[in-house]
């Protein structure tokens, strides 16, 4: 199978609507394909990474966690909007550390977010074969 | 009267249009995604800090944890359970949710 490239745009707060949870299954289920997969967080979607999230008294499933787990798919361009996250309040420290492992480099650990404007989000979108919004 | 929001203000213009609406002496209660009203240092905290000079916040413990900005709570905003909702629908005459 051709190798494509998928960006998955994540625009929504997590538990308040179903969109974060789903996209988050659709981007394991395109990762497992060994697509080239990117995932941006913009607006209210850079609260998914939140770190520190707690459902349980909401009765809700925390699945924060498995944001941690994408390195291991060999996801690891996960772009979060600077602007987004200063209307926020929040900065990089407020979101979870996600990292992968690089094989060419003897398995070093390397930072997966990469923080970015909405120029270079730009950018990113222009040179995808396929946008999927969430 | 207590006006119940669910929405993020970032995305929705129910609390900017609650806030433009309320009468002096009212209660806001911010839950689900409406908690991120309540965060301290955000685009719109400041028409928050400016409209409790005359309303009364209230937000969601339980939503707040849930996405992980407990301790963002702006100050000033009343951290409540679920039987604090209860109290709250129940002290007021009238319950007004911007959906």
């Amino acid at each position: 199978m051709a190798t494509k490239k998928f960006l998955y745009v994540n625009r929504k707060a997590p538990y308040g609507t179903i969109y974060a949870l789903e996209s988050l299954e659709v981007v394991l289920i395109g990762a497992a394909f060994e697509q080239d997969v990117s995932l941006v967080f913009m607006d209210d979607g850079v609260f998914q990474l939140t770190k520190g999230q707690n459902a349980k008294s909401a009765g809700m499933k925390n699945f924060s966690p498995t944001y941690a787990a994408l390195g291991d798919y060999d996801v690891n361009k996960i772009y979060v909007d600077k602007e987004s996250l200063e209307e926020r309040g929040l900065t990089l420290d407020d979101l979870q550390h996600l990292t992968w492992e690089d094989e060419n480099e003897d398995w070093a650990e390397k930072d997966s977010i990469r923080l970015v404007t909405r120029a270079e989000i730009a950018e990113i979108m222009d040179t995808q074969d396929v946008v999927l919004s969430f | 009267m207590l006006h119940v929001i669910n929405k993020s203000p970032f995305e929705r213009n129910s609390l900017a249009s609650c806030l433009r609406t309320i009468k002096e002496g009212a209660s806001v209660l911010l839950i689900e995604d409406g908690v991120l009203g309540a965060l301290e240092g955000t685009a719109v905290s400041g028409k928050v800090r400016e409209a409790m000079e005359n309303v009364k916040f209230y937000a969601l413990q339980s939503d707040l944890e849930t996405r992980g900005v407990s301790d963002k709570l702006m100050k000033g905003i009343e951290c409540i359970d679920f039987g604090g909702f209860v109290d709250l629908t129940a002290d007021h005459d009238l319950v007004q949710s911007w959906l």
